[in-house]
């Protein structure tokens, strides 16, 4: 060791931290596409017509993603509500809680922005903002019903989320349905918000709301490393026992995680409608909420990493209504592609099996530990 | 509401419980022994489509039942080789089976089971009212006028009690899931006895999901378990682990749903979206009621000295 130049202690060291973090996460993408090919050509009614549709597909997601005209702006429109999404599901993570209700979260932060944006009149620049805290609130309150549940009764977050998401569904289905209904457009949906509280568009349907997202994740990255709010919160996740003899509450922890993972995924839904749809229709499941596991697997739970996770997934989406177009196949392709991925990042052992990887020492490793029903 | 209603509603209870009593049978048989299963929706799903996939190719419903239930137990097999072989993180493994499972059957039925391709809908089962014990007034009728997966899963709550509280068998499963290592001491395999009853739970959970597509839809629709898997999960959880809790359990959640139903048709006044509302809700009540006492090895991957 003391031998080693500083030159090779340098070079080492970019290996160690940045080459082999991401080798699982790229080789589980990879892998996942492989695994993709073949249920694409396995499953075709014979195997020509699945080779045909197979190089169709996939060259067509990788076209629409990322080549053609605002393929790559229509990426990052959808980048967007996974970061916040994904950031969603892993505050909570770093609490040690397992957060599957962002989806509901990102409706109901849609639709309490929709009413902030049709009901209050504002002007410019105050508008937008005070629409996106209306969101926020949304999605928060949706967080904050199974953190309450889970910090003084123990019902368990997994459950109490799931069953939240349902419930957003069908309220806002209610909503958009009843008195929320815009009598004068044939399409089920709301009434359209404001002028005054959309976002502007840049080109196409690139809008503003990706800064607003990247400031977010930096925010986010900051709180959780940086402040003794985020120290404590971790401490909660790593273990809750050593943290309450820290005088660590971890009760308030679980709250304020799915407070604030709620509060994301609703500023998720704000920025979508702000900056999108302007009304919310019953169709406004777009899923993200369940992408968003997966980017917080794929990035550790890491905020900034998170980014980089958030657009592959974005890729995979806009490129899933490629393999649509160009190969007949369905979008649920990318489900598939999206639940190995999820799988090899969660079982980094899998992908060490596959490609007689050595473990390596001192990296962080793989996904965190949720705790069974017990904890 | 007159007495034919009431009758009318007991016995769509029953029906309805189903699925959910046989998804938490499934999770049972995976929880005893110590494997988290957050995978039941996914196993349902997917044995609903294997099951309405086979058996509208081979017009045979018997053919579709073995499909439906070997797909859910593949699935099954796969969540436990993930978290026993290895040791991911079991509601991590189980939610890749879910996503697996949303992603596969929708892509095989728009290749397979949409027109001009799918050769129609086998049926369903017929309904098999059992001889003078469906006479009985009142309780014929809600519990003796059924299709066959209803009968049988009220025979497998009594099955599954007695083989978890009164055979060697249930008696390794739950050391397995309480305490892995003593009961390894003792020479019991376990990690066999987690792939066993992992599985043997996939094929419960693929009945429930059979349960949705030949016996009670007749065909398959995209996500059409639409959460009862989960529900299943908070009805073992209500249940406290127990056979016979998570059969109440379910006969609640069929209530909700039976009432639902009919307050739908007799009281269109009331917003659907409500009514439809009424489990969800009812499961968070049950969830925050009662504290779990689940078993306690459940999620943490046994890992042999």
């Amino acid at each position: 060791m003391a031998s080693s130049t500083p030159n090779e202690v340098e070079s080492k060291s970019f290996r160690e931290r940045i080459l082999r973090p991401l080798a699982v996460p790229l080789l589980a993408v990879f892998t996942s596409l492989v695994i993709g090919a073949l249920i694409i050509v396995f499953t075709a009614e014979n195997p020509a017509i699945g080779l045909d549709k197979l190089g169709k597909g996939y060259w067509g997601m990788f076209e629409g993603a990322f080549l053609k005209r605002n393929g790559i702006l229509n990426t990052l429109v959808v980048t967007s509500p996974l970061i916040l999404t994904g950031l969603a599901v892993a505050i909570p993570f770093h609490a040690g809680l397992f957060n599957i209700g962002a989806e509901g979260q990102f409706i109901m932060g849609a639709f309490t922005a929709v009413l902030a944006g049709i009901y209050l009149d504002l002007p410019p620049v105050i508008h937008p903002i005070v629409v996106m805290l209306a969101g926020f609130a949304g999605g928060a309150l949706w967080g904050l019903i199974p953190g309450l549940l889970r910090a003084y009764l123990g019902a368990h977050e997994v459950i109490n989320t799931i069953m939240m998401n349902f419930i957003a569904f069908a309220l806002v289905s209610f909503a958009v349905r009843g008195p929320f209904l815009d009598p004068n457009t044939s399409s089920v949906q709301t009434y359209p918000i404001q002028k005054t509280a959309e976002l502007v568009r840049i080109s196409g349907r690139f809008h503003i709301g990706i800064f607003v997202t990247l400031l977010v994740a930096s925010v986010v990255y900051y709180f959780l490393y940086k402040t003794t709010w985020g120290f404590s919160l971790r401490t909660t996740g790593h273990n809750p026992n050593a943290a309450k003899y820290a005088g660590i509450r971890p009760r308030q922890q679980f709250v304020l995680s799915l407070v604030l993972a709620g509060g994301l995924a609703g500023l998720a839904g704000s920025l979508e409608v702000q900056g999108l749809t302007h009304v919310v229709t019953t169709g406004i499941r777009a899923g993200y909420g369940f992408d968003a596991i997966g980017v917080s697997l794929l990035a550790l739970n890491n905020p900034l990493a998170i980014i980089p996770a958030a657009f592959i997934f974005g890729a995979l989406n806009i490129g899933g209504d490629f393999l649509q177009i160009r190969a007949g196949l369905s979008v649920h392709i990318v489900s598939i592609l999206q639940a190995f991925i999820l799988l090899f990042v969660a079982a980094p052992s899998i992908v060490r099996y596959l490609y007689r990887l050595k473990v390596s020492g001192g990296v962080a490793e793989g996904a965190p530990v949720t705790r069974g029903w017990g904890g | 509401m007159n007495f034919t209603d009431i009758t009318f509603i007991l016995q769509l209870t029953v029906a309805t419980a189903t699925p959910i009593a046989l998804g938490s049978y499934a999770g049972l048989f995976s929880e005893r022994s110590g494997v988290v299963n957050i995978a039941i929706e996914g196993m349902m799903l997917m044995a609903a489509m294997m099951g309405a996939f086979v058996s509208g190719y081979t017009q045979s419903l018997f053919w579709g039942v073995v499909a439906g239930m070997l797909s859910a137990a593949m699935m099954a097999a796969i969540h436990a080789v993930v978290s026993i072989r290895f040791k991911t993180d079991q509601i991590i493994s189980g939610m890749v089976i879910n996503l697996l499972a949303a992603g596969f059957t929708g892509h095989i039925y728009q290749i397979y089971l949409v027109p001009p391709r799918w050769p129609g809908s086998a049926g369903t089962f017929p309904e098999l009212p059992i001889p003078f014990l469906k006479d009985i007034p009142f309780l014929g009728k809600i519990l003796f006028q059924h299709q066959p997966i209803v009968y049988t899963m009220i025979i497998l709550t009594f099955v599954i009690h007695y083989v978890l509280f009164y055979t060697p068998w249930g008696l390794r499963m739950r050391a397995v899931g309480e305490h892995p290592e003593a009961a390894d001491t003792l020479g019991i395999n376990v990690y066999f006895t987690r792939y066993a009853n992992v599985i043997i739970g996939g094929m419960l959970a693929g009945l429930a999901g059979i349960w949705l597509s030949l016996e009670w839809v007749g065909t398959f629709n995209i996500n059409m378990t639409g959460g009862r898997g989960y529900i299943a999960l908070a009805a073992l959880i209500f249940g406290r682990w127990t056979p016979f809790g998570a059969f109440g359990a379910a006969l609640l959640f069929g209530l909700a749903n039976a009432v639902q139903v009919y307050t739908q048709t007799l009281v269109p006044e009331i917003p659907a979206e409500f009514l439809q509302m009424m489990p969800y809700v009812l499961t968070i009540i049950v969830a925050a009621v009662r504290r779990p006492i689940p078993p306690a090895a459940v999620g943490q991957p046994y890992e042999k000295e």
